[in-house]
């Protein structure tokens, strides 16, 4: 992007300063006013789709859980699927019942985590210990089901290499009933406060037909009205075989994405609740012989929205092509139709409702004109300065404040 | 709308498709030579209304191909049109980011990837490649040699 003097930019990144991932924003500003958006990626790119095509079809499954320490369940099961529908292979039931608990324990774990990194950013650390602490018990139910806390590898082209055992199912079942209980509490404090809605509401809409245009997924496209969730769109795993629903929210402003996902937080864990009941016995893997050629496509719902994979084979062991859209890549344009016209302060918290994944650390200079350089700090101070302003203008007063 | 219709309403753009092809129930194609995509995608997405969901492209022996990946969500379907762009000394296509704007990365990572020009696309810069990486060095190209991995 050209750079006019005249105009002031402010650029968050090469690291945002907030978030774990390398992205580069540079805003334009009038005033406080943003008026437009560049995002500049690419600083982390590791050519997947290019290694994928040196690998054999067991062990892509390997990398792309590398693609994010969150979705690393989802990855792999586009993947699979992708490559069990060139290859007319049904996993056995086992199988799709263990992948159904998988992908929605990481799902409870993916949100709970965001929620607690909004209320971070808008100076709500409350939110923030409780969610990371209501965390834990997650992700050590995925860690007895697979071993890992992440990066659970259990995928594999035929069905799941590691299985449930049946005894800790009666403890799995405990564990979430005390899980939905604190979740219980975490929404009504989250959805309940009066200043959450003030600072929240009407912030960063994304419209519903800017939705659409910008081909969102997730709980981006369900925050904006779009009713679109591939579970129940393309059911896959055993998903078609549950009682759950889809939420959506019409509004498309940060408050409609958190209560979207808060209130899947609840669908989830009755998802993995009915399939650990429904459990089937049998096999948890079919044989797998050869790859034919030809090419297909699977697609899941990540926590952050569809995941897509394109695979063609030749009938040798490795795909000649393989390609990965994340959901992150189609959320993160949509800032363009969502940030503009936003104040500096509200930036932040807009950025974040995505859920993109991001890299912490700690640089925000003004270019242009004066030579003014912000540090993470400063964009917090920005973020929560707005929301004391609110709780002044409330009338909220501060009990106790532990600096 | 049921399958029928669908088919229908496919077979009115008929005279812009070389081959309709069905590999699995749900899973469509929709082969189409490279002038006529940009038309093809307009029609799955304003009239149809299709989700966007990606472009992908690959390096075939002998052309490019791009397909675009279109969600039917009703009908739980994939409509991917597949068109192929045989000069590959000056590869070129008509962008679909006018129009569809979550298409405009994706357009910018092909041309990044395999060389691919996007023509009327509204911001054509590097989206993934270096800004110092040499120009004409397609990394996803049959032809790019690269360091061993493993």
């Amino acid at each position: 992007m050209k750079i006019s003097l005249k105009k002031p930019v402010l650029a968050i990144g090469p690291l945002h300063p907030l978030q774990e991932e390398m992205e580069f924003f540079q805003l334009t500003v009038d005033g406080e006013i943003v008026t437009d958006i560049d995002v500049r990626i690419g600083y982390n790119h590791r050519g997947i789709e290019k290694i994928s095509e040196t690998l054999q079809f067991d062990q892509v499954p390997y990398l792309i859980s590398r693609i994010c320490g969150i979705c690393s369940a989802s990855h792999p099961l586009a993947f699979v699927q992708a490559v069990e529908e060139l290859a007319g292979i049904t996993p056995p039931d086992r199988a799709r019942y263990v992948r159904t608990i998988i992908n929605e324990l990481e799902r409870i774990h993916s949100h709970v985590l965001w929620v607690g990194l909004a209320g971070h950013f808008i100076g709500y650390d409350t939110v923030f210990m409780w969610a990371w602490k209501y965390r834990e018990p997650i992700l050590d139910i995925l860690e007895k089901i697979t071993g890992n806390r992440n990066n659970y590898g259990n995928v594999k082209v035929g069905g799941c290499r590691e299985d449930i055992d049946d005894s800790i199912i009666g403890e799995m079942l405990k564990e979430l009933d005390k899980i939905e209980k604190k979740m219980n509490m975490l929404t009504k404090a989250v959805l309940d406060d009066p200043i959450l809605q003030a600072r929240l509401k009407g912030v960063g809409i994304l419209t519903k037909q800017d939705a659409i245009r910008y081909a969102v997924t997730g709980p981006t496209a369900r925050g904006s009205g779009v009713d679109i969730d591939v579970r129940r769109d393309d059911p896959y795993a055993a998903y078609g075989e549950l009682d759950w629903k889809v939420i959506t929210q019409p509004e498309g402003d940060v408050f409609a994405k958190a209560v979207v996902r808060l209130l899947e937080l609840f669908e989830s864990i009755k998802i993995v609740r009915q399939a650990l009941k429904k459990l089937p016995g049998g096999p948890i893997a079919v044989e797998v012989k050869q790859i034919p050629a030809g090419e297909a496509t699977g697609h899941t719902e990540a926590p952050r929205g569809e995941t897509f994979h394109y695979v063609r084979s030749d009938g040798g062991n490795r795909p000649v092509r393989h390609k990965v859209r994340a959901p992150s890549y189609v959320n993160v344009p949509s800032f363009k139709a969502s940030c503009i016209g936003t104040n500096i302060s509200d930036v932040t918290i807009t950025l974040a409702a995505v859920d993109p994944c991001y890299s912490c650390t700690e640089r925000l200079a003004v270019i242009g004109g004066s030579k003014v350089t912000y540090d993470g700090k400063e964009l917090l101070r920005l973020s929560r300065g707005k929301t004391e302003q609110l709780k002044k203008q409330l009338g909220f007063k501060e009990g106790f404040k532990f600096e | 709308m049921d399958y029928e219709q669908l088919k229908e309403k496919i077979n009115t753009i008929s005279d812009m498709l070389i081959k309709v092809e069905q590999t699995l129930p749900k899973r469509l194609y929709l082969l189409c030579e490279s002038e006529n995509a940009y038309k093809v995608s307009k029609f799955l997405f304003e009239d149809l209304k299709a989700r966007f969901v990606t472009t992908t492209g690959i390096d075939s022996d002998d052309c490019y191909e791009i397909i675009y990946h279109f969600a039917y969500d009703q009908l739980s379907t994939f409509i991917n049109i597949k068109t192929f762009i045989r000069d590959r000394n000056k590869p070129q296509i008509e962008s679909i980011a006018p129009f569809i704007p979550g298409a405009e990365w994706i357009e910018r990572e092909i041309h990044d990837t395999f060389g691919i020009e996007f023509n009327n696309h509204p911001n054509m810069r590097r989206l993934i490649l270096a800004d110092d990486w040499p120009d004409g060095k397609c990394p996803l190209k049959k032809d790019y040699e690269f360091k061993k991995l493993r």
